[in-house]
C-alpha cells in the first residue's frame, strides 16, 4: 500500500493527477472531434459528389486503421505537415507542438470519424416535414441549420456519442508514444520501475472504470434533460 | 516518400497480416462462444448470475484493451502461484494471452450485441411457435437464436471490425502481427511514415473485406 | 459551475499556449526506462546517470534545457522529426544509426552480456571474461560458437531497435528465437517469469535489476563490445545535411554538435563523467 501513498515514495499523487490528465485530453479531444465533424457531416450529406468522396474518405480510412497506427502517423507526420503549411506562410523555422496537443488532435482525429456517423445518423432522422416547413416559412439556408436543424442534431446524438465518448476515453490508453503522462502511461512508468504490472495494470483498469461510470452518469442526466419536451 | 522501402516491405507486412488473421479469428471464434453464454445467463437469469454477466461485460467495455491485454500478460506472469499452476503452461506464450484478453474483450461486446438481438425479437415468432407444439427448448434453438444472429449481423461487423484493429495492441506482447512487423521495419529503417502508411492500407483492404463479406451474408439471410 | 467553467478555461489555456518555438532552449530526449541509464522515480521525476550528466553538459553549453521523454521505438524518428534536439538515452554509435543521425564522441562505454535466472542451465558457459567484436580472432571464434550452441533452442529476449538485437539477427551466434521488448523494464519482468530463457543487454541494466528487485538474475558469457555494439555510448543529433547544410535549422545542428562534443571534453577533463559514473554503475564507465 506504500506503493500507492501520496507523495514522494508513493504513486498515488502521480496516479490521480494521471486521472485527470487522462479526462482532459479526452475531453479536449472529443470536442476537437466535434469540430471534424461540424464539417465533415455537411460534406457527407451533400449533393455534391466531389465532397461526398473526401467525407467518406475521412470516416472510413479512420475507422479501418488500428487507432495505435492514426495516432503513430499523426505523431511522427502531423508536425511536418504544420511546418509545411507554416512554410508556405513564410515560416521557416521549427513548430513545436506539446505532448498534450499532439494527444488530444490525434485521439480528436478519430473520434470527429464516429462523431460523423453520429451527426449524419441524427440529420437524417429528423422528419423531413421539418426542412419543408422550414422552407415555406421562408427560413435562408444558415438559419434553418442553426435554429432548427443543429439543436435537434444534437438532442438526437446524445445517445449515441456517449459510445464516442467511451471509444474517445479509452483511446487516450494509447498515445503513450507522445509522451504525455495519462493513466496508461503512469502506470506503464510505475510497474516498470516498481517491478509490480499487477497492481498498477489493476488500478489503471479500476481507474478507467471510474472514469465512464461517472461521466455515463452525467450523460445519462444530459439525455433527460435535452429530451423534456418531447 | 521512399519507394524502395516501400516495395521491399510490403511483401513482409503482407506475410505479417497471417499473424493478425490468425489472432483475429481464434479471439473471434472463442469470443462468440463467449458472448452467446453471458447473454443467455443475462435473458435467461436476473439473479446472482445475471449480476455476474453485466458486472463481466461492464468491466470489459468500460476499461482500454490494452490495459486488459497488460494485466494477463505482465500481470499475472509476475504471480507465483499463476506460474506454478497449469495455467501457465497457456499464458507462458504470448500468443495465448492476447487471444484471450482479445476473446474476454469482443465476448463482452457481443454479449451485448446478442442481448439486445433477442430482445427485439417479436414476441409473434415465440407464440407462434408454441402454438404449433414446439417445445421451449426447441424454439429457444431453433427459432430465437438463428433470429438473433440474423438480427445482429450489421453489429456484429462492426465488432470485427473494432477486432480487426484490436489484434494491433498484440505487437505490445512481443507477437509479429502487422503492427509488430510495422514497427520492426522502422526500428532498422527509421521511416515510421512510409511504414505505417502500406501496414494501414492492408488494415484497410481487410476491412473492406469483412464489410462487403457481412454485407452480402446479410442480403443472404434477409426477411 | 462557475468556478469550474473558469478553472476549466485557465487550465486549457495554459495547456494549449505550449505551443512554442523556442530556438534557444535545447530539448534532450531520454527513455525513461533504462535504468541505471535513465529512469523515473516515485515522483515521476527523470533520473539516473545520462538525466544528470545531460544537466552538466547543460551548464557547460550555458543554455537553457528541456529534457523530453519519448518512446524508444520512436527515438530517431522524433529527433528527426525535431520533437527534441538531442538523444541521450543510452543509444550506442553505431554505422547503421550513423546512416540517418550524427553523433557526438563517445561519453560513456556500454559492455553488454547474457542474463539468465539462477539455475539455468546456461551457467558456467566456458568463454573468456570479455570479448571484442573488432578485434577477431581465433579466441572471440571459439566463444562465438560455445555461444550459438548454448542459445539454439532457447528464446532469448532482448529490447526491439537495439545494439543488442542487432548481434543476435547478425548470424554470429546462428540462427537464435529473438523476441523483442518495448522496454528493458519489460525484458527483466519476462525473464523473472520464465517466458524468456535467457535475454541480453547492458550488463549494468541485469545488475541493477538483480540488487532493486532482489530477483536471481546472473551475468553468463562473456561481455561484449566492438563489432555490432557500436563505440560506446554518445549523444544523438541530427545530420545537419537533413535541412541543408546552409539552412538556418541546418546550421544550428551542426552547431550543436561542436557544443556537445566541446561539453563533453570539459565534463571529462574535471572528472564529472567518471564521477556521475561511478554513482550510478558502480564503475567508471566515462570514455
Amino acid at each position: 500500500m506504500e506503493l500507492l501513498s501520496f507523495g514522494k515514495t508513493g504513486w498515488g499523487d502521480e496516479l490521480f493527477i494521471a486521472t485527470f490528465m487522462t479526462l482532459a485530453v479526452s475531453v479536449t479531444a472529443i470536442l476537437i472531434g466535434f469540430i471534424f465533424a461540424l464539417i465533415f457531416t455537411p460534406l457527407k450529406l451533400s449533393k455534391n459528389k466531389f465532397l461526398n468522396l473526401i467525407a467518406n474518405f475521412y470516416t472510413t480510412i479512420i475507422r479501418g486503421v488500428p487507432e495505435l497506427l492514426v495516432i503513430y502517423l499523426f505523431f511522427f507526420g502531423g508536425s511536418s505537415a504544420i511546418m509545411f503549411v507554416a512554410s508556405i506562410f513564410g515560416y521557416n523555422d521549427y513548430i513545436e507542438i506539446n505532448a498534450f496537443l499532439t494527444g488530444a488532435f490525434s485521439i480528436g482525429i478519430i473520434s470527429g470519424a464516429y462523431s460523423t456517423e453520429v451527426f449524419r445518423g441524427a440529420i437524417q432522422s429528423i422528419d423531413k416535414g421539418q426542412f419543408e416547413a422550414s422552407n415555406v416559412l421562408g427560413f435562408n439556408k444558415y438559419t434553418r441549420f442553426y435554429k432548427i436543424i443543429l439543436p435537434q442534431m444534437l438532442r438526437l446524438s446524445i445517445p449515441n456519442l456517449s459510445n464516442v465518448w467511451q471509444i474517445t476515453l479509452k483511446d487516450t490508453s494509447l498515445i503513450s508514444v507522445t509522451g504525455l503522462v495519462e493513466i496508461m502511461r503512469q502506470s506503464y512508468i510505475a510497474a516498470g520501475s516498481t517491478r509490480d504490472p499487477l497492481l498498477f495494470y489493476s488500478i489503471a483498469a479500476v481507474l478507467y472504470l471510474i472514469l465512464t461510470f461517472f461521466s455515463m452518469k452525467i450523460i445519462n442526466r444530459m439525455e433527460i434533460k435535452y429530451s423534456r419536451g418531447f | 516518400m521512399d519507394l524502395d522501402l516501400i516495395l521491399n516491405s510490403f511483401p513482409k507486412l503482407f506475410l505479417a497480416s497471417i499473424t493478425t488473421l490468425k489472432l483475429l479469428s481464434a479471439s473471434m471464434i472463442i469470443g462468440l462462444f463467449i458472448g452467446l453464454f453471458f447473454a443467455i445467463l443475462r435473458i435467461k437469469n436476473t439473479n446472482v448470475l445475471g449480476k455476474i454477466a453485466y458486472l463481466y461485460s461492464y468491466i470489459f467495455r468500460g476499461t482500454p484493451l490494452l490495459v486488459q491485454i497488460f494485466i494477463i500478460y505482465y500481470g499475472f506472469g509476475q504471480v507465483e502461484f499463476i506460474r506454478e499452476s497449469l495455467l501457465w503452461n497457456i499464458l507462458k506464450e504470448p500468443y495465448w494471452c492476447a487471444v484471450i484478453a482479445f476473446a474476454l474483450n469482443t465476448g463482452a461486446y457481443t454479449s451485448e450485441i446478442l442481448r439486445s438481438a433477442f430482445q427485439t425479437i417479436r414476441p409473434g415468432f415465440i407464440e407462434a411457435g408454441k402454438s404449433l407444439g414446439i417445445s421451449n427448448k426447441i424454439i429457444f434453438y431453433k427459432i430465437q437464436i438463428p433470429i438473433a444472429i440474423r438480427q445482429s449481423l450489421p453489429a456484429y461487423g462492426n465488432e470485427i471490425i473494432l477486432m480487426l484493429k484490436g489484434t494491433s495492441l498484440a505487437s505490445t506482447v512481443t507477437l509479429m502481427d502487422l503492427t509488430g512487423v510495422a514497427k520492426y521495419i522502422i526500428s532498422t529503417t527509421f521511416k515510421p511514415i512510409e511504414v505505417f502508411i502500406i501496414a494501414g492500407s492492408i488494415y484497410l483492404f481487410f476491412t473492406f473485406l469483412i464489410h462487403y463479406t457481412i454485407k452480402s451474408l446479410e442480403k443472404k439471410y434477409s426477411f | 459551475m462557475n468556478i469550474f467553467k473558469k478553472f476549466g478555461l485557465g487550465l486549457l489555456i495554459s495547456l494549449f499556449l505550449t505551443i512554442s518555438a523556442n530556438a534557444d532552449k535545447i530539448r534532450i530526449g531520454t527513455e525513461g526506462a533504462y535504468p541505471p541509464w535513465n529512469s523515473k522515480d516515485a515522483s515521476g521525476k527523470l533520473i539516473g546517470f545520462e538525466v544528470e550528466l545531460a544537466w552538466a553538459l547543460c551548464r557547460y553549453i550555458g543554455q537553457q534545457c528541456e529534457i523530453v521523454e519519448q518512446d524508444w521505438d520512436g527515438m530517431i524518428p522524433a529527433l528527426q522529426m525535431r520533437k527534441f534536439d538531442a538523444i541521450m538515452a543510452g543509444m550506442s554509435i553505431t554505422d547503421e544509426r550513423k546512416k540517418v543521425i550524427t553523433f557526438s564522441q563517445g561519453y560513456a562505454d556500454e559492455v553488454a552480456s547474457l542474463a539468465v535466472m539462477k539455475g539455468s542451465d546456461l551457467e558456467g558457459m566456458d568463454t573468456p571474461e570479455g570479448i571484442n567484436l573488432s578485434l577477431g580472432g581465433g579466441n572471440v571464434n571459439k566463444a562465438l560458437k560455445t555461444i550459438t550452441g548454448a542459445l539454439a533452442g532457447k528464446t532469448v529476449c532482448t529490447q526491439t531497435g537495439t545494439i543488442h538485437q542487432n548481434f543476435l539477427e547478425s548470424g554470429d551466434v546462428g540462427k537464435v528465437n529473438v523476441r523483442t521488448y518495448k522496454t528493458q523494464d519489460d525484458v527483466n519482468l519476462d525473464l523473472a517469469s520464465g517466458r524468456c530463457d535467457v535475454a541480453l543487454a547492458a550488463a549494468v541494466a541485469f545488475t541493477d535489476y538483480a540488487d532493486k528487485s532482489g530477483k536471481p538474475v546472473v551475468l553468463v558469457g562473456p561481455t561484449f563490445s566492438g563489432g555490432a555494439f557500436g563505440n560506446g555510448v554518445g549523444v544523438g543529433l541530427r545530420q545537419a545535411a537533413q535541412m541543408g547544410e546552409t539552412s538556418t535549422m541546418g546550421k544550428r545542428d551542426a552547431d550543436l554538435l561542436r557544443k556537445f562534443n566541446k561539453a563533453i571534453d570539459q565534463a571529462r577533463k574535471d572528472g564529472v563523467i567518471s564521477r556521475l559514473a561511478i554513482k550510478h554503475f558502480g564503475f567508471d564507465a566515462s570514455m
